[in-house]
């Protein structure tokens, strides 16, 4: 039931919206219908704490310990992204961004992103994961065109061309897998359930497999923002509505890593050699040495820290391609804090370039004259990025490098100094916007604060100590995820 | 082997879908490339209609009906309809060194062939010899994507790409899960209606569908 209901709440929503999105209630229904949203995903929390695994629609969809620590977070972070959006299209509105039809597209496809999000969490068929990772392409391109300014054109443009040729690799990937899968299941539809899948894994052809996870690594790879295909991802941070940033970096990239994760247990058991892990730990650290040093000379402030997603990916992937119990639950803690702290970055850069009306950093400054709230909530969440302690990224990273001096210690050295060389760009940058004397015009908006402080108060405690039923919960989902090798 | 007659036509079919992608490799005239197009979707849909015939497999057939629909019907009448707005018919794109492409393109189809033939052994369907041929289909597109600079012409080569998924489906397994294939087509119609919007925008911003001036305009 819980399964249901979240789905179909985003969905009636998006079709809600498409009609009457441009009256004045909506941003607030927005957020309410996301709020609804959190609180089912508790429910189904409390459903897979006591079966398991839950299924639901003739077993088409389901829930188990691993996605649904991903719908929890897509339930609090659209819930947070959603109350925020309230005040940023205000701003919008007054500034004179928005006509009626782009507000009735916003929020529609707002919805509709979020809905895609769950959909391939929630699917136990691979196929229809495939089919909502198409849609949420599709609808995030009609989020980051919506200023329709040529830029914001032609990020659309890269993205949807991009991850349009990467999912159709997957695509061949998934034919692979169910050419592999239909000797063991049979054919028809149960060939691609996961959980299926999973019972015959150890069976499928070793051959056919590796070519598969191949397939699927390029395809959505690219949607994760892996090097070499991560083009799109600054530009598609940049020219979109703040919001979409927020959900984009904090939620969309965690849903294609997680896709790889699921084919990956597959491939892993299949193979009999870490062929998986290794492919994820070479492009992983590929991915953070390109984007940490790709971090010097970003003068587009919402583009600097899309540098910053990709690099933390890029570190996500490390850990799982490393393999093990503790690099495994580094990297799902690393993935959960990531997306809190970076989406309140971009809700906080986002106010701000609103302010200066440019996302320049050269030209934003003095946030911490204008609102002292908002400049010290930049200087935490800037070091909180950064993987200071006491905040969540701390632990993760520290966890990190534990497992990664135990198996390639030469390539801790390399990730530490990635990650020196990160701090020092990205603090210099902060300090610099949240200094200065000439304050920027314009309100702060009072709803705006919420989302931010959830997030960091979240990311602060569970850095400090974190509860022990989230610690056994994640080791378990990471022990779910290794226990068939 | 008990059906050579429909073993060949459906390999005659394969060679024709190679044969339309190199097309779209050199061709010059948008307008031309759209013709293409609908026959690459008329051999695509006969062919999955053969292997349905031939192995049984009644969703196949339906498959065939629904790529008919889309790919010879929906989808040509949206781009012409499209380039007739946009006057771009007698438009013609400047396709740089077309030998070199064509010879990358051959390596391509050996390197498919390669990549395929352990699975084609595997394989159990009557059309298994042609699994190589959708993957350099597949790739070939993605060439076709890499060398254009029009938009017109990257969605083409897209729903290209996209055709060579579908003919791998169908020779390597008899086509996907139904709930999969009725997933993409949907895909594919509300993706084509973006192309649309984002056809006008790009006009409309840049009075000329052409991505390479575009990228200038970065600076960053």
């Amino acid at each position: 039931m819980a399964i249901l209901s979240m789905l179909s709440i985003p969905l009636l929503s998006a079709c809600l919206f498409a009609v009457w999105g441009d009256r004045p209630w909506v941003p607030r229904v927005n957020a309410f219908a996301t709020f609804l949203l959190f609180v089912s995903s508790l429910f189904l929390a409390g459903e897979v704490v006591q079966e398991h695994r839950v299924f639901a629609l003739y077993g088409q969809l389901f829930s188990d310990p691993l996605n649904i620590i991903f719908v929890i977070l897509t339930g609090l972070i659209s819930t947070t992204t959603a109350i925020y959006s309230v005040g940023y299209i205000r701003f919008e509105m007054e500034r004179g961004q928005f006509g009626a039809g782009r507000l009735r597209l916003y929020h529609s496809m707002f919805q509709m992103v979020v809905f895609s999000m769950l959909l391939g969490l929630l699917s136990d068929n691979l196929g229809l994961l495939w089919v909502a990772l198409e849609t949420a392409t599709l609808s995030n391109a009609f989020l980051i065109s919506i200023y329709r300014t040529p830029k914001s054109i032609e990020a659309a443009w890269k993205y949807f061309v991009l991850l349009g040729v990467g999912i159709a690799q997957a695509f061949f990937g998934l034919i692979l897998l169910y050419f592999a899968a239909e000797r063991e299941l049979g054919p028809g539809g149960n060939a691609l359930l996961w959980t299926q899948l999973d019972l015959v894994k150890t069976h499928l052809n070793p051959m056919v497999l590796s070519l598969s996870f191949i397939f699927f690594f390029v395809g959505l790879g690219t949607k994760v923002g892996l090097v070499p295909l991560h083009g799109w991802l600054p530009d598609a941070h940049a020219e979109g509505p703040t919001p979409a940033s927020a959900i984009l970096s904090g939620l969309l990239l965690n849903v294609a890593l997680y896709s790889i994760l699921r084919i990956k247990v597959l491939a892993d058991a299949a193979i009999k050699w870490p062929m998986a892990g290794d492919i994820l730990l070479v492009f992983g650290f590929l991915t953070v040495v390109v984007a940490v040093f790709s971090l010097w000379k970003r003068n587009d402030v919402k583009r600097l820290f899309s540098y910053s997603s990709i690099e933390h990916m890029g570190i996500a992937a490390i850990g799982f391609g490393i393999g093990g119990e503790a690099a495994t639950l580094a990297a799902l803690l690393h993935l959960t804090f990531h997306s809190l702290t970076k989406s309140s970055l971009f809700f906080l850069v986002g106010t701000a370039s609103q302010w200066c009306k440019t996302q320049k950093i050269a030209e934003i400054r003095g946030i911490l004259v204008h609102s002292p709230f908002w400049g010290l909530s930049l200087i935490v969440a800037g070091c909180a990025i950064l993987g200071v302690p006491p905040f969540g990224l701390f632990a993760s990273e520290f966890l990190l490098f534990k497992a990664l001096i135990h198996t390639n210690p030469w390539l801790a050295v390399v990730l530490m100094v990635c990650l020196a060389v990160a701090f020092g760009v990205i603090l210099k940058r902060v300090l610099e916007m949240v200094s200065g004397e000439n304050a920027p015009p314009g309100p702060v908006p009072s709803l705006s604060r919420a989302p931010v402080l959830i997030h960091l108060v979240l990311v602060a405690v569970l850095g400090v100590g974190i509860p022990s039923f989230i610690w056994n919960w994640y080791q378990g989902t990471a022990h779910y995820l290794l226990g068939s090798l | 082997m008990p059906h050579p007659l429909e073993q060949s036509l459906i390999a005659l079919l394969g060679g024709l879908l190679l044969l339309t992608v190199f097309a779209m490799l050199s061709i010059r005239r948008i307008f031309s490339m759209i013709r293409i197009f609908v026959l690459q979707g008329l051999i695509l849909s006969a062919s999955t209609f053969i292997v349905g015939l031939v192995s049984g497999e009644k969703h196949l057939l339906f498959q065939a009906f629904i790529t008919f629909i889309l790919k010879v019907v929906v989808l040509p009448v949206l781009l012409f309809r499209l380039i007739h707005r946009l006057r771009l018919r007698g438009d013609v794109e400047v396709v740089l060194n077309v030998p070199v492409t064509m010879v990358t393109g051959i390596f391509v189809v050996i390197f498919s062939y390669a990549v395929a033939s352990p699975l084609s052994q595997m394989a159990m369907t009557i059309s298994r010899g042609l699994i190589g041929v959708g993957l350099a289909t597949v790739l070939l597109s993605f060439l076709v994507i890499l060398t254009r600079r029009k938009a017109v012409t990257q969605v083409l080569g897209l729903l290209s790409l996209e055709n060579g998924l579908l003919f791998s489906a169908t020779n390597a397994t008899y086509g996907m899960p139904m709930i999969v294939e009725l997933g993409v087509a949907l895909d594919v119609l509300v993706g084509t209606l973006l192309f649309g919007v984002f056809f006008f925008q790009i006009r409309e911003s840049f009075e000329k569908l052409d991505l390479e001036r575009l990228e200038r305009t970065w600076e960053d």
